[in-house]
């Protein structure tokens, strides 16, 4: 299976085996349905952010939008609740679609810096969310079916959420693996011009990406709203960074060119998990660390697994 | 400077036309009142935006200066309120001044290190201090909200000197001070080829490494100065709140004033009046009842308009 242990990713599958096998010997309740079912309901969302921006930073640009553009969703996504899941979930994940189109037009139309348009687009969607949801949580209908996508589970165990959002990954991993579409992404990345030159087209694959981002935050909107009870939109600030933290742990390089989907789940679990185990240790009372020590200690988590990928002779990136 | 950068002349025509429109429609605003109450709130942005546009100079960018005022800011009053300071007031306030500044600088040499002589990318490695200096100085405190009465401490926030506040006084020498580090110093030469051409500026025996170094400790010293003025204005340090969201804000005005993200310009006036733009913008929507959520689309709106008046133009 090229790609998925390939050697730059493979520490990231030994460090979440490594965790997962701490967990399981340390704690009793870890490996429970209960546990398993809360991390996967929980960390659903991060794994469909983290995926659309594994594709956007292929290509060597960044989505900062994507915390407010959930936000946004998940208001959208609550305010259309009363006509049931079937309604609300294309209506979030059209509101995401939205946002990344105006992304796409802004990088692959006016050629905009990344990094700046989706810093627009974050605040817009931000003001779109205020203004929508009058400044409050919304919401949602609970005598319709939309809390049943974010609530029920497949067999006590598995949330629907993690299985949509596995579609969501099988997808990405199959258009980057094999199609053109992919390889352009991934070429674009390498070197936009040549990708370009070659007459790859390199525009389309950029418009794709930056809308693939939008309904990703879209989506992860609609499990906010349909897990939770309500539109949200103040909730988010953030999840960009979070979602960029998994795809680097992921081991693709922000510059682009190169990048592993399945890695980048990887990532996105291992953070979820780093959480899982703190309040699994807190849980046994030997020590407690307050919920302030988390951020540090996922800093320091995310420090680690930089400086092992600078030791682990990647080449120096000097421009 | 003989003649003015295209772009700031636009930019203070635009400034000029807002400065109109306000004194037209707006109710009062000719008056000593509006303009200290947009010094005091543009003051830290604009301090945060300076270093800002130092490192975007460098071609980098730093995430981290929101953290960094939250630690800079939750260690002050932990000094001045420790019973050493109490015994010793005027060294205490020095003290209470100098060291967070420290700490400050010493997060900026950290991201510093690992941006020169790791190789690690800008946004990554001032992301892990984003993630992890709040929740540092939220530890720091406990978590809990740290008021004081302080009056030599608050005046960093609250005084006025000729009517206008301490922290817009700061916010202009800072301006000066870094404008003429740029343009005069060899820091500000080497800097500004740094980000140019990096390739070049190593083969032509610049000191790369230690001016990048540099850089962050200047961006985040700045940083770690705007977050005591906050933590004054105040009377009160809440390390989840202070400089929340401050990395975009110094983005924003720093693109507004000019500065490219590929590096190589550092328009530090630019960076001043990008930032008194914005809250210009922001100070006439709500001064004529127009709401939050609204500033924010219109302020998505003039980093794009700006982003991409600049496009493709490199000087």
């Amino acid at each position: 299976m090229p790609g998925v242990l390939r050697q730059g990713h493979l520490s990231v599958w030994v460090a979440l085996a490594v965790l997962i096998l701490f967990g399981v010997l340390r704690y009793d309740n870890f490996a429970s349905a209960y546990n398993l079912s809360s991390f996967l309901g929980y960390n659903s969302m991060f794994v469909v952010i983290s995926v659309g921006m594994c594709l956007v930073i292929m290509t060597g640009g960044i989505d900062l939008s994507v915390g407010t553009v959930a936000a946004l969703a998940s208001v959208v996504a609550a305010m259309l609740s009363p006509q049931g899941l079937i309604v609300a979930l294309p209506g979030g994940v059209a509101a995401g679609l939205l946002a990344g189109a105006l992304n796409a037009g802004m990088i692959a139309g006016l050629r905009l810096p990344p990094f700046m348009a989706t810093l627009a687009t974050m605040l817009a969607a931000k003001g779109a969310a205020l203004s929508l949801s009058d400044n409050r949580t919304v919401p949602v209908d609970w005598a319709s079916d939309f809390t049943a996508l974010g609530m029920n589970k497949v067999a006590n165990l598995l949330p629907w959420t993690i299985l949509v959002a596995l579609v969501v990954v099988v997808f990405a991993w199959v258009v980057v693996q094999r199609t053109s579409l992919g390889r352009t992404v991934l070429a674009i990345g390498g070197n936009a011009e040549a990708a370009h030159l070659m007459g790859l087209k390199t525009r389309r694959a950029e418009v794709f990406v930056y809308l693939f981002s939008g309904a990703c935050a879209g989506l992860a909107g609609v499990f906010l709203a349909s897990g939770y009870g309500a539109g949200q939109p103040l909730e988010g600030a953030g999840w960009e960074l979070a979602a960029i933290a998994a795809v680097v742990v992921g081991g693709t390089l922000l510059t682009g060119g190169m990048g592993s989907v399945p890695a980048t789940v990887a990532g996105a679990l291992l953070f979820g998990l780093v959480f899982n185990l703190l309040n699994f240790e807190n849980g046994r009372g030997t020590f407690s660390l307050s919920a302030d020590w988390q951020s540090v200690i996922r800093g320091l988590f995310l420090l680690i697994v930089i400086l092992l990928q600078a030791r682990l002779g990647r080449p120096a990136l000097k421009s | 400077m003989t003649r003015l950068d295209p772009r700031l002349a636009g930019l203070l025509v635009a400034l000029a036309a807002l400065l109109v429109l306000n004194v037209a429609i707006t109710p009062n605003f000719l008056n000593m009142q509006t303009l200290a109450v947009n010094a005091s709130q543009v003051a830290t942005i604009a301090i945060v935006a300076v270093g800002m546009t130092l490192v975007i100079a460098s071609g980098g960018i730093d995430l981290s200066v929101g953290s960094v005022m939250a630690v800079a800011g939750a260690l002050a009053p932990m000094i001045f309120l420790s019973g050493w300071a109490v015994a010793n007031p005027g060294l205490g306030l020095v003290a209470s001044i100098v060291l967070p500044l420290l700490a400050a600088a010493a997060c900026g040499l950290f991201n510093g290190v690992l941006i020169a002589h790791l190789g690690v990318q800008p946004i990554i490695a001032t992301l892990i201090f984003f993630i992890s200096g709040r929740g540092i100085a939220q530890v720091l405190t406990n978590g809990q909200l740290q008021t004081f009465t302080n009056p030599d401490f608050t005046w960093l926030g609250t005084g006025r000197i000729l009517g206008l506040p301490v922290q817009g006084w700061i916010a202009l020498a800072v301006t000066v001070v870094i404008a003429l580090v740029v343009r005069r110093t060899i820091y500000g030469r080497y800097l500004l080829s740094v980000g140019g051409n990096e390739r070049a500026s190593v083969l032509a025996g610049a000191p790369v490494a230690r001016v990048k170094i540099a850089t962050y400790v200047i961006a985040a010293t700045l940083a770690g100065l705007a977050g005591l003025i906050v933590v004054a204005q105040n009377s009160a340090s809440d390390a989840a709140r202070i400089g929340q969201l401050m990395e975009l804000d110094a983005i924003a005005a720093a693109v507004v004033g000019g500065a490219a993200l590929s590096g190589g310009r550092a328009p530090i006036l630019g960076t001043l009046l990008g930032a008194i733009f914005i809250q210009l913008m922001g100070y006439t929507l709500i001064a004529n009842g127009i709401s939050d959520e609204m500033t924010l689309i219109v302020t998505a709106a003039i980093i794009a308009v700006a982003v991409w008046l600049q496009r493709g133009r490199r000087v």
